[in-house]
């Protein structure tokens, strides 16, 4: 029989408690080294779209804010196209797509400046409601956690094909941003309890 | 790259989310099942960054943060190896980004505590994209041990981390770098979050001789493997792949 010559995907290790170090040193204090923090801006003047503020906090188990994790954000552009390398085409020149953001270092609440993404397509063609990937990096999460925010009172939630796809309709809310403000969006993510965040294996 | 879904995580290569010998983990920890969904377009595809993004001194952690004419103290070494998908193939364009504690095993962070000294040379972060063939290098000191607040008496082999930016945002990965033949990579609750044994050894990386540079700085090699992605077999292509 031929052999199978698929490698393995490196394991995962705990980002630690200094994760800001690599990631976001300007913001740890190391300044100097590079020009400003990647993904700290999103968008550029001219950007099309509601520009929108989300923000929210990390919670564990006990209720108590992580002050030490970082979150980062991809989305698509006004019209639904991921900058980058989206197969179907360019997107919006004024805009990144991909954000990152230290939890702060005595609240533990972080923030982002974006616009709100349009729907994208599902594998079967089927529009998926505006949205927002999120991956969770911290001290203590040894794999980062994969989610998705969702936006409050969007027409398109009820038919979303992968919130659609949830056994436990009741737990939905979890992905689910709401406005706090105008253009405001608070996505707070639980680790554990009983408003524990939907995690995803994709 | 081919332009399917993304190979499904091996869940059981990668370390469980409740570890309860790394504390931190504990209250950490989801409790529910992970929910498992088909990859999308919201995965599959990613930010592209340029290599004009990067300083010439990005790579070089022995350099980027010292003064004029000084250098970071330690054992000068040299990092470098290739960031591959499950298929085998060099994943160019790849954002790496490293952080490490200096020679004494002290980390640059307001949140640090250990005694051992700061360098004032040495910030502890360096970054670089990945070459046409998916390769890297990297040059630093390397780091030292030390103890953190889990067991009374942990203590920390000499890592670095690394963070690995391929084309896809579910390739997204943060791990950390051994050194061959650290006694402390068996005794640490971090390295055995990882229980299969050689998912550990795929985390440790070789002296190589080869291409230390003389009188200058050992090498040690550490490739990376991100998650494939499916051909598009019988799904929108009918031709080659």
């Amino acid at each position: 029989m031929q052999k199978l010559t698929h490698l393995q995907e490196s394991p995962s290790q705990t980002a630690g408690p200094y994760v800001h170090i690599g990631c976001v040193p300007n913001f740890a204090g190391i300044t100097g080294v590079y020009p400003h923090d990647l993904g700290a801006t999103m968008l550029r003047d001219g950007v099309k779209g509601e520009r929108i503020t989300v923000t929210g906090t990390v919670f564990d188990g006990t209720g108590t804010p992580l002050k030490d994790a970082m979150v980062e954000v991809w989305q698509a552009d006004a019209s639904g196209l991921y900058p980058g390398n989206d197969p179907r085409g360019a997107a919006d020149p004024n805009f990144t797509g991909w954000g990152r953001a230290a939890g702060d270092g005595a609240t533990g609440v972080w923030s982002l400046e974006t616009i709100k993404p349009g729907a994208v397509p599902f594998p079967d063609g089927r529009m998926m409601a505006p949205h927002i990937s999120f991956w969770i990096v911290a001290r203590g999460i040894n794999t980062g956690l994969q989610t998705r925010m969702y936006f409050e009172d969007d027409p398109l939630n009820k038919d979303d094909p992968w919130l659609t796809r949830i056994e436990h309709q009741n737990r939905v809310p979890t992905l689910i941003a709401t406005q706090a403000k105008p253009s405001t969006y608070q996505f707070d993510i639980h680790l554990q309890g009983p408003a524990e965040t939907i995690f995803f294996d994709v | 790259m081919t332009n399917g879904p993304l190979f499904h995580r091996k869940r059981d290569r990668h370390p469980k989310a409740l570890t309860p010998d790394y504390k931190t983990s504990v209250v950490r920890s989801p409790q529910r099942a992970l929910l498992s969904m088909n990859t999308t377009l919201s995965e599959e595809t990613g930010p592209v960054f340029g290599h004009d993004i990067l300083g010439p001194l990005d790579n070089d952690l022995i350099q980027n943060f010292a003064q004029p004419g000084e250098m970071a103290i330690g054992q000068r070494i040299i990092v470098h190896g290739r960031v591959l998908d499950e298929n085998g193939r060099g994943v160019p364009g790849a954002l790496l980004e490293f952080w490490q504690a200096n020679a004494g095993g002290r980390y640059r962070h307001a949140k640090e505590g250990y005694i051992a000294a700061l360098d004032p040379n040495f910030g502890g972060c360096g970054r670089t994209i990945t070459g046409e063939n998916g390769g890297y290098s990297m040059r630093t000191i390397k780091p030292g041990a030390y103890p953190w607040p889990n067991g009374v008496n942990d203590w920390r082999p000499a890592h670095i981390h690394f963070s690995v930016f391929g084309p896809s945002f579910g390739q997204r990965l943060i791990t950390q770098m051994y050194f061959e033949g650290d006694p402390m990579i068996p005794l640490c609750p971090i390295v055995r979050t990882i229980t299969d044994p050689d998912a550990v050894a795929q985390l440790i990386a070789p002296l190589d001789m080869n291409n230390t540079v003389p009188m200058d700085a050992r090498a040690y090699k550490f490739d990376i493997v991100l998650r494939g992605r499916r051909s598009t077999l019988f799904e929108n292509r009918m031709e080659g792949n």
